[in-house]
């Protein structure tokens, strides 16, 4: 059997998702027998590939950067995840959606310190207004909350759309 | 008269992106380490109970939520001005041993082993988990099962493997579960085992590497970490220590609340990662290092007997200072050693199984520092609070941001050495991010300010114009 192509990325999150992943353990090998992982960070492909399977994000949209990757996850894969709640609902990112961005970077990069005050713009992407979800940028096929999801729901959720099937997660959600 | 960009960096904790600029001849002549995410948890956390503080700053890292959780209530203790109980600090302890385990399994194992027993040179389609599947099957079936083994330590005292809410202000919110007491000292030959044999393979492995141990980051430093009083290492609580190139003794015993005099933080115009310095020295001259080869530096000893002699026999090799940051990879492997060895002590101390964990006090002082060594190195937590407890000021340093100059030095070092603009290799590309991996550099914290790191390589001309840019597939 050809194996699908599985994509995974994280945008403005915390990688916890990405480990909740990994804390399939073994279930890893199983996942690698089924599917290629085409992109993430367990891989050292440059760029998201096209005729992507499967598309795992996590993380809100929260940076220029992060708006193209989730565009360009859209138009090169057949369904896209939002993986927990950053993803779901913007979550923590989110609570910075109160303060000009303007602000916020001052306070990091001109008051918090001692030499070279400076907000950074040389090869740093511009952050955009706020942190939104990822079906703010694009359309989303199937939502997985969770902070982070638990590993059997990730897997579950995985296996499902390996197989083809969408899947139907009812009792394995839950928020936070 | 090109540069290259590399981004984004693969097979690391984050965002990054690296610019490596070219003259005419395409000898390289300057390099650029961009982190590329900001999220300002200093600012969005103003006005919030100290005490949400824990939960809120787990978030900045999912890879070590443990560190923030511990940082972050050492910094509330202080708010509180309470001494925790001595069975709540050794819970405390344990429980960031495991994460030490897992963390450092994931490093060595799942991001830098295909680099490592696959070969710089390797297919990078292939240079991966699943190419390890193929050729060392055994050796991804004890990473898996070695990060296994700490996240179900974690998983048993604190219930969740990521972001656990069982650390609180004052101590724990739960004493040992005689169960899970029983059930992690059962399993520890099992993890003992699987770091001997790593250690044997990586000892004969590592002289297939000459090369990148003479570039990556090979340039004298200034090394930190935390140290007990009798100066042998300390994972969960010390003093910090700043240490020469050549080991002579620049700092000693620096109490936590010390820290601004020592350490002072400088803004990059090309990175969301401020660029920590060693205050008495100044900017940029005062460089230093974190994280395991610095915490082996800086350390007279580990303290446990099966570390120190891997630690005597590693300084045997190398020196009583270990320069090149290749050897991450060697100190990591010894410190997991030391941390499931604590583990046992920890088990094995009846003192543990007491009921008394938690110290309840309200706001007892407007101020509270935390410090910790995470997996990657010094983590500090500083918080302010008005009489409510309402947060009014914080200041975080990660680890990975006391290694941004020495990153940043060591990205063109690699550079120099191995890339030629007139003929671009992809193994001279990944050996630059493969310097960067030996850091273990966790993106998703050094950017808690507000943003993440890829890596772009990106080949610029003598008058700044950009000429080509390369990813590193």
């Amino acid at each position: 059997m050809e194996k699908l192509r599985l994509g995974t990325c994280w945008l403005d999150g915390c990688s916890g998702c990405h480990m909740s992943l990994l804390d399939v353990d073994e279930g890893l090998v199983a996942v690698l027998k089924k599917a290629d992982i085409v992109f993430g960070p367990l891989v050292d492909a440059q760029e998201w590939p096209e005729g992507v399977d499967v598309a795992l994000v996590e993380g809100a949209v929260s940076s220029q950067d992060d708006l193209k990757l989730a565009q360009t996850i859209r138009q090169r894969s057949k369904v896209v995840v939002a993986l927990g709640d950053c993803a779901v609902t913007s979550n923590v990112p989110s609570m910075r959606n109160g303060i000009p961005t303007r602000k916020l970077l001052e306070r990091v990069y001109v008051e918090g310190v001692d030499e070279k005050p400076g907000v950074p713009t040389d090869g740093v992407p511009p952050l955009l207004k706020h942190a939104v979800p990822l079906h703010d940028a694009i359309k989303v096929d199937v939502h997985v909350p969770g902070c982070p999801p638990k590993p059997n729901a990730i897997l579950f959720a995985l296996s499902e759309l390996l197989e083809g099937r969408k899947p139907d997660l009812g009792s394995k959600l839950r928020f936070g | 008269m090109k540069k290259i960009t590399i981004h984004p960096v693969s097979r690391i904790e984050g965002h990054a992106k690296i610019t490596i600029h070219l003259d005419g001849e395409g000898q390289v002549t300057g390099t650029q380490f961009h982190v590329t995410q900001i999220r300002g948890f200093e600012k969005f956390t103003e006005g919030r109970p100290y005490y949400e503080m824990p939960s809120i700053t787990a978030r900045i890292c999912g890879i070590c939520p443990v560190s923030h959780l511990l940082a972050s209530v050492k910094a509330c203790d202080g708010i509180m001005a309470v001494r925790i109980p001595p069975a709540a600090a050794m819970l405390r302890e344990l429980l960031h041993c495991a994460q030490f385990v897992q963390s450092h399994a994931l490093s060595f194992f799942h991001l830098s082993a295909p680099d490592l027993l696959l070969g710089m040179d390797y297919d990078p389609a292939k240079r991966n988990v699943a190419g390890l599947l193929e050729e060392h099957p055994d050796a991804l079936r004890d990473g898996i099962a070695l990060r296994k083994f700490g996240q179900q330590v974690i998983e048993r005292l604190a219930r969740e493997r990521v972001h656990p809410s069982w650390t609180v202000p004052g101590g724990v919110n739960a004493p040992l579960d005689p169960h899970a007491h029983e059930k992690t000292l059962a399993e520890l030959p099992a993890a003992q085992a699987i770091v001997r044999r790593t250690i044997e393979l990586w000892k004969k492995t590592l002289d297939q590497f000459p090369n990148e141990i003479s570039t990556f980051s090979n340039f004298p430093t200034l090394y930190a970490g935390l140290v007990g009083p009798d100066g042998s290492l300390r994972l969960y609580d010390g003093n910090l220590r700043f240490v020469g190139p050549e080991g002579r003794m620049v700092a000693d015993q620096v109490r936590p609340e010390d820290y601004s005099a020592h350490i002072g933080e400088a803004a990059m115009a090309d990175s969301y990662l401020k660029a920590p310095y060693y205050k008495p020295t100044g900017y940029p001259e005062g460089i230093y290092r974190v994280g395991p080869l610095a915490r082996l530096n800086a350390a007279d000893r580990c303290g446990t007997p099966e570390a120190d002699k891997e630690l005597e026999e590693y300084r045997q090799r190398f020196g009583r200072i270990v320069q090149s940051g290749f050897h991450y990879h060697y100190a990591r492997l010894i410190e997991t050693t030391y941390a499931l060895e604590r583990m046992k002590q920890l088990l094995d101390d009846p003192a543990i199984l007491s009921k008394k964990v938690r110290a309840t006090a309200g706001v007892n002082s407007p101020e509270g520092v935390g410090i910790i060594e995470a997996p990657r190195g010094v983590l500090i937590h500083h918080y302010k609070v008005n009489d409510d407890g309402a947060m009014v000021w914080s200041n975080l340093i990660v680890a990975t941001g006391h290694n941004n100059l020495a990153i940043s030095r060591g990205v063109e070092q690699v550079a120099k050495r191995f890339v030629n603009g007139r003929k671009l290799e992809e193994g001279a590309l990944n050996r630059v991010s493969a310097l960067v991996r030996a850091y273990d550099p966790c993106l998703s914290c050094s950017t808690h300010a507000l943003g993440m790191v890829p890596v772009k390589l990106s080949l610029v001309g003598p008058g700044g114009e950009l000429l080509d840019e390369k990813a590193t597939d």
